[in-house]
């Protein structure tokens, strides 16, 4: 390449097709044969076919070494249409269609959520206030010095009146677009098209699919936040042994037939389609809802934390709806580690072992499952173009977003620019990762009782009666705010009787925070610390589906019932332990 | 002097969003002094084809951190293996006196990263493509 006087216009003789310059002595280092086509970590360059078996080897290892996914199981794959997830549904597909002994023996769906566009309407105020003219009263989203930087970076789109934001009283809020047209013609448009994209693979899959849109979460019952008992976590032993006699009945059976995935290819030619999501268009009042929900979260960060909730929360449903026991979901090793210090910086230290770990049991009987958290980004990349696997390209809600415009943005563009000079970040964040180990809860007769928080059902790290810490300190503030009830607590409609009034607690429904006028502080007792923050981006909690409100409405009822009672239990433990 | 060179430049993941939404060019590469680079292919693509956010595809000299180059469909990077290795991996203190506010050209770097990779010369119908992998998941 760089001898004096070659000739760079002609290939070197030999060589059948302008193929780029790699260093002439070089070669796969697996098989040593072949021409490299990828260099994986530093300095490993791999040939097409070695890079292929070294891929799959890595899916079929993490599923392996980690045996919890039993033989005859029902596993949701949920797919985003992202090249992480059509990666890891292929290997699934390639997986089953294996030789009966390295098949894969579970039963698997797919699931695609759809209705996260990118024409989301980001409300700022765009004039300043004057004393003429002062800016209304009421909430405004935004204040209008950080509408400024928001805007900043923003492909400029129309200005337009807002559709109704809750509070505000003006004609003059505005809303700045993200996309040329009207918001929802355009989103309309959007997601028709990404459907027509979507259907064709799914149905080409030849597995059981679901498509559900994101306004079904308007229509989802409370019981999905309710953490169900955890099933005993299945010993070696029982593994090895559902494997067995999984074996000796597909060799009763006959060889290549018996129950497992064949089955779900020889049902009637039906996948199975969502009835609900399928038959007609979400309706437009959800629609509405839904835009109106996100319109009005202040933060890209909390805007993307609450879409990542909802999502999980719908396919939660589908797959107890559907008996799925397992969700696997396409997280790479980049994603990963990015999601972790993102988390960090969110304040969810406590769960990093579940949000980032190989499997994430918190919901009780359906557990998510990570096999892709061993690949990176490129590899994954690498692989779908070399082996052309159909994956659908969706804006999503930070797409073309600036780099400062959340912290999940800030911290993926930190994480890949100390990548590329430092080429061992990534895996040595993931190595940490699979260090971190989950804190068993206090015993097992505590985990029904210990509270969870009321969207990440991760148990709750808060003690707020300890002022010394800066969240005490938070809650404390907020006590002293409540003895001058502000105009936001008078206007909203009680949620019910959160507390009696005849009852004069203040330690009831904890620290007494929660008390008639304020249903949001009844919310906000029952989060984690990270949704706590999350939701204070929220200006009017009404307008969160009613799943939730339901649901904390019912947990503070019983909390204080709990409360009123609690002199009338009988503490079984204590009393035996005394009496024996 | 180089000859004006055609080259199909496509682009993947995403990042065809910044260039009107079309995957594939097929563009001829006027005439010029200097032999053809994919650095100066980047310079190129910037004042040619890239229709907005240029921050989102370039960074500085080279390609985003994020976005992947197949020359051929082969990796860019196995173009200077030599160099990559000898890049000295940087202390801890030398990490922590960073500055990341400023633009990333400020960063006291030891050895810019993809010079090997940029200095490759591209020749009559390479083919380029340019997958972003920040896209989805």
């Amino acid at each position: 390449m760089c001898q004096v006087g070659e000739d760079y216009a002609e290939p070197a003789p030999g060589e059948p097709s302008p193929a780029p310059r790699p260093s002439r002595e070089q070669k796969c280092v697996k098989c040593k044969e072949a021409q490299p086509v990828v260099m994986i970590r530093a300095g490993d360059a791999f040939c097409r076919d070695c890079f292929k078996a070294f891929y799959v080897h890595k899916f079929r290892a993490m599923l392996g070494k980690n045996r919890l996914i039993f033989p005859g199981e029902k596993v949701l794959l949920a797919w985003s249409g992202g090249p992480s997830s059509s990666s890891m549904v292929w290997q699934v597909l390639e997986g089953l269609s294996q030789d009966s002994a390295k098949r894969l023996r579970f039963v698997p769906g797919v699931i695609f959520v759809d209705g996260i566009t990118s024409s989301w309407v980001f409300p700022v105020a765009l004039r300043s206030a004057t004393r003429e003219n002062p800016l209304p009263k009421g909430r405004w989203p935004t204040p209008h010095n950080s509408a400024r930087k928001h805007c900043r970076g923003f492909p400029q789109g129309e200005v337009a009146p807002c559709p109704a934001l809750p509070g505000s009283v003006s004609p003059d809020s505005f809303c700045l677009r993200f996309s040329e047209g009207a918001a929802f013609g355009k989103s309309l448009e959007e997601r028709s098209k990404t459907l027509a994209e979507v259907k064709p693979i799914l149905q080409a899959t030849g597995l059981p699919w679901h498509v559900v849109a994101l306004e079904e979460v308007f229509s989802l019952p409370p019981s999905v936040l309710r953490c169900s008992a955890q099933e005993p976590a299945g010993s070696e032993g029982a593994y090895k042994a559902a494997v067995d006699s999984f074996l000796q009945q597909q060799h009763v059976l006959g060889a290549g037939g018996g129950p497992g995935p064949t089955q779900g290819k020889e049902q009637p030619p039906q996948p199975r389609l969502d009835p609900q999501s399928l038959a007609r268009p979400p309706a437009a009042a959800q629609t509405e809802a839904l835009s109106q929900l996100f319109c009005s979260v202040r933060t890209l960060t909390a805007k993307e934390e609450l879409l990542q909730t909802l999502r999980t929360h719908l396919i939660l449903h589908m797959a107890r709806a559907h008996g799925y026991s397992k969700v696997m979901t396409g997280d790479s090793c980049t994603r990963l580690a990015i999601k972790l210090m993102t988390n960090l910086a969110l304040g969810r230290g406590a769960f990093l072992a579940w949000d980032t770990g190989f499997s994430d049991e918190r919901h009780g009987d359906v557990v998510v499952v990570r096999p892709m958290r061993d690949h990176t980004l490129k590899e994954v990349a690498f692989y779908n173009r070399l082996f052309s696997v159909p994956s659908v390209f969706t804006p999503a809600i930070d797409t073309k977003a600036p780099e400062k415009a959340s912290i999940h943005r800030l911290m993926e563009a930190f994480i890949l620019r100390l990548q590329t000079q430092f080429p061992s970040t990534v895996s040595t964040v993931y190595r940490t990762s699979e260090k971190l180990v989950k804190a068993p809860r206090d015993g097992p007769a505590a985990s029904d009782s210990s509270p969870c928080c009321l969207l990440c059902m991760c148990a709750l790290d808060v003690d707020a009666a300890d002022s010394a810490t800066a969240f005490g300190a938070q809650t404390s503030s907020r006590l002293s705010q409540m003895q001058s009830p502000t105009p936001l607590t008078e206007t909203r409609t009680p949620l019910g009787p959160c507390c009696s009034p005849g009852v004069g607690r203040v330690q009831g429904c904890g620290q007494g925070a929660c008390r008639r006028e304020d249903p949001q502080a009844c919310i906000e007792e029952q989060l984690c610390y990270s949704c706590r923050v999350n939701m204070k981006d929220l200006p009017s909690l009404d307008l969160l589906p009613p799943y939730m409100l339901a649901e904390a409405q019912l947990r503070t009822q019983r909390a204080w019932v709990l409360q009123e009672i609690q002199d009338c239990l009988i503490e079984d433990s204590d009393d035996e332990a005394g009496q024996s | 002097m180089a000859a004006p060179l055609s080259v199909e430049v496509e682009f993947g993941g995403g990042a065809e969003l910044l260039f009107d939404g079309i995957k594939k060019h097929q563009v001829t590469l006027p005439g010029q002094e200097e032999p053809w680079d994919i650095r100066n292919l980047l310079v190129w693509i910037k004042k040619n084809l890239l229709k907005e956010r240029p921050e989102l595809f370039i960074q500085g000299d080279s390609v985003r951190p994020g976005i992947l180059v197949l020359i051929n469909d082969a990796d860019w990077e196995l173009l200077s293996v030599s160099s990559r290795a000898s890049s000295p991996q940087p202390l801890l203190s030398q990490l922590l006196g960073w500055n990341w506010e400023g633009s990333p050209e400020g960063l006291p770097l030891s050895s810019a990263p993809h010079q090997g990779e940029l200095d490759y010369q591209l020749q009559d119908q390479d083919s380029v493509l340019f997958i972003s992998t920040l896209h989805g998941g």
